[in-house]
């Protein structure tokens, strides 16, 4: 088993005039290829902020963090955004879609950025809508599609650039209990097929869906309960 | 991500939200026209008035009786007496003296009444030598000019100007028929081509006679000598200062009067363009000036539209950032929207320029030029105002985190 990714002695401390928060106080963990894990903790725990550093949405003011073996807790802004389009995909709790263009257009938006050609992405979005049940549905544009449709769309769009790591951002906070389970579903397929996925949820029964659950509180793991 | 892709994904932006992105590109749109028509009416004036000038003939000279100032001490302004006379006309043809002038035309006129059969008509008569026609750059439609044998015989010939002959003779040829000025008859021997001159000076209506004529038949006056105007023409463009220096110079001896109080003005017919066109410059500046004005206020259109859509967008830019969209990529999206929005309303506007220089002489009774400088000028100038308009803005929404932006409920 490779490893995916590892985060060592992490920190990240949030300053706003005197007021210094420590969000992240050292956390160290890893993830193997392949396995399914789930980030537990309440609000305020500090699991927003391990999520964005893990998305490389925003660097650790302390400590290294290791992506497909690439140290990227030093990185420009300009080399995050390629990690970004080409190692991470993400699923979001607002799904995130851009209103204005049909599901194929949102699915294809990070091989834009990535510089395929159109008829290649257009191949691939289409491959990636199908795949999570959407092929009926790729010229609907998100106002025409249900809460639970419009994250399926999402999912597609993490997938079609072939991440390492798939990062889901409480993605069934906004869903009804059917299309959550749909949902979780399609991200146990998404493991049964041998991707990384990782999703931050507060809610115990999400989390029960993973292989393994992280408990963060107050910046640290939780060790009491760490499986 | 390639150029194609951002201009796809700028101009996806700029339809999705079309009233506003038209109501930008207005600003634009009217700033462009407007400095196209201004800059245009402005040059169609100043062609307008070359033109006008240079009706009067090339290389003219035009000297014309000055203040003269009376035993008595009583000063009159110009030509309030004829001081000018055929004998310093005759000087000035002197190539020894004079040799930059090469044809004078002195010219004494009056106003009078022409009669033709039951028809009378009151006009200008001029009474002046054959070389009054390349003088003043004139033809004839009809007949001949006169010759140096009717000055020298003082024959009872006219030659008209075309609304003259229409206003006297309503039907048939001009020439051969006589009219009747102060009570002798004269032969028509020549019709002057209309020059079209749009102001109300009569170059198109008047009449010439020998110069011995008008002294023997027409003048009224005792002072048959004396002549209202002498036209000279210089030898080339490059010799009108010298011919000018030459005249001055000769007619101050001769009235035997100091530069200070000579009793003769020169007027160059580069003198009178130069006035006109410098008006006519002030007027286009001043115009312009407007126009830039209204076209800078369309710029901080462009740039206020392209700051509210970074504000309204902030979610978006945050979202293509999570997606792989680095800084740049941002930054040139926007650049791109705003300098669209800048090019598309200048070639607008450009259009709207074009027709309206085109529909406007109609109703103005005034020339536009379109300048192609000024066209090519004005589009630049959309393009440049777009983009420095699209530069903070677009730089404000590539700085952007993208964790605030995604925050952005």
């Amino acid at each position: 088993m490779t490893t995916t990714l590892q985060l060592t002695d992490v920190r990240k401390t949030y300053s706003s005039g005197h007021l210094e928060v420590e969000a992240l106080r050292g956390i160290t963990m890893s993830v193997d290829e392949g396995e399914y894990v789930a980030v537990m903790g309440p609000s305020g725990s500090g699991k927003s902020t391990l999520m964005h550093i893990l998305g490389c949405l925003d660097v650790p003011t302390g400590g290294t963090y290791e992506l497909a073996g690439t140290d990227v807790s030093r990185m420009t802004e300009a080399e995050l955004a390629e990690v970004r389009n080409r190692r991470i995909g993400f699923v979001f709790q607002g799904f995130n879609l851009l209103p204005s263009m049909p599901a194929w257009r949102n699915v294809e938006l990070p091989l834009v950025y990535a510089g395929v050609h159109r008829d290649e992405r257009r191949r691939r979005a289409i491959a990636a809508l199908e795949k999570v049940g959407l092929g009926d549905r790729v010229a609907h544009r998100p106002g025409e599609l249900s809460g639970g449709q419009q994250q399926r769309v999402a999912v597609a769009r993490a997938l079609v650039t072939d991440p390492a790591l798939i990062l889901a951002d409480e993605p069934t906070g906004n869903l009804d209990s059917r299309s959550s389970a749909d949902v979780l579903a399609l991200f146990a397929e998404l493991h049964e097929s041998g991707r990384t996925v990782m999703l931050i949820t507060h809610e115990p029964e999400v989390a029960a869906a993973a292989q393994r659950v992280v408990r963060i509180r107050d910046g640290l793991i939780d060790q009491r309960v760490a499986a | 991500m390639n150029l194609v892709e951002t201009f796809r994904t700028a101009l996806e932006a700029i339809r999705s939200h079309r009233l506003r992105s038209t109501l930008t590109m207005l600003g634009i749109l009217i700033g462009i026209a407007a400095v196209i028509l201004t800059v245009g009416l402005g040059q169609g004036a100043q062609v307008q008035v070359r033109e006008e000038i240079s009706k009067l003939g090339s290389n003219l000279l035009i000297v014309q009786p000055g203040s003269a100032t009376s035993t008595t001490g009583v000063r009159g302004g110009r030509g309030s007496s004829s001081t000018l006379t055929v004998e310093d006309a005759e000087a000035l043809q002197s190539k020894e003296v004079a040799p930059d002038v090469k044809r004078v035309a002195a010219v004494s006129s009056t106003s009078t009444s022409l009669t033709a059969g039951t028809t009378n008509w009151t006009t200008t008569v001029n009474g002046t030598t054959p070389d009054w026609e390349q003088v003043r750059a004139r033809s004839l439609s009809a007949g001949r000019f006169i010759a140096q044998a009717d000055v020298d015989d003082a024959r009872p010939v006219v030659v008209l100007g075309a609304d003259t002959v229409a206003e006297l003779f309503t039907r048939g040829q001009a020439v051969g028929q006589t009219v009747t000025i102060n009570g002798s008859t004269f032969t028509v021997i020549g019709v002057l081509k209309a020059i079209g001159s749009s102001s109300d000076t009569s170059d198109d209506d008047l009449a010439v006679v020998p110069r011995t004529t008008y002294a023997a038949r027409v003048s009224t006056g005792g002072l048959r000598l004396s002549v209202s105007t002498i036209y000279l023409e210089a030898q080339s463009q490059g010799a009108l200062s010298a011919a000018y220096q030459e005249a001055n110079a000769l007619l101050l001896t001769r009235h035997g009067v100091a530069a200070a109080s000579a009793d003769f003005s020169i007027t160059s017919q580069q003198s009178l363009l130069k006035t006109a066109t410098s008006t006519d410059q002030t007027l286009t500046i001043l115009l312009g000036g407007v126009a830039g004005i209204s076209l800078l206020v369309g710029g901080i259109g462009v740039m206020n539209i392209m700051l509210v859509s970074v504000t309204e967008r902030v979610r978006e830019i945050g979202l293509r950032k999570a997606l792989g969209a680095t800084p740049s990529a941002v930054r040139r999206q926007f650049l791109v929207e705003a300098s669209s929005l800048g090019a598309t309303g200048g070639l607008l506007g450009l259009g709207l320029g074009v027709v309206g220089a085109l529909v406007l002489p109609h109703w103005l009774d005034q020339p536009v030029t379109i300048s192609p400088l000024a066209a090519v000028g004005a589009v630049v100038v959309a393009l440049a105002i777009g983009i420095t308009a699209g530069v903070y803005p677009a730089g404000r929404a590539a700085r952007l985190a993208p964790i605030d932006a995604l925050r952005n409920d």
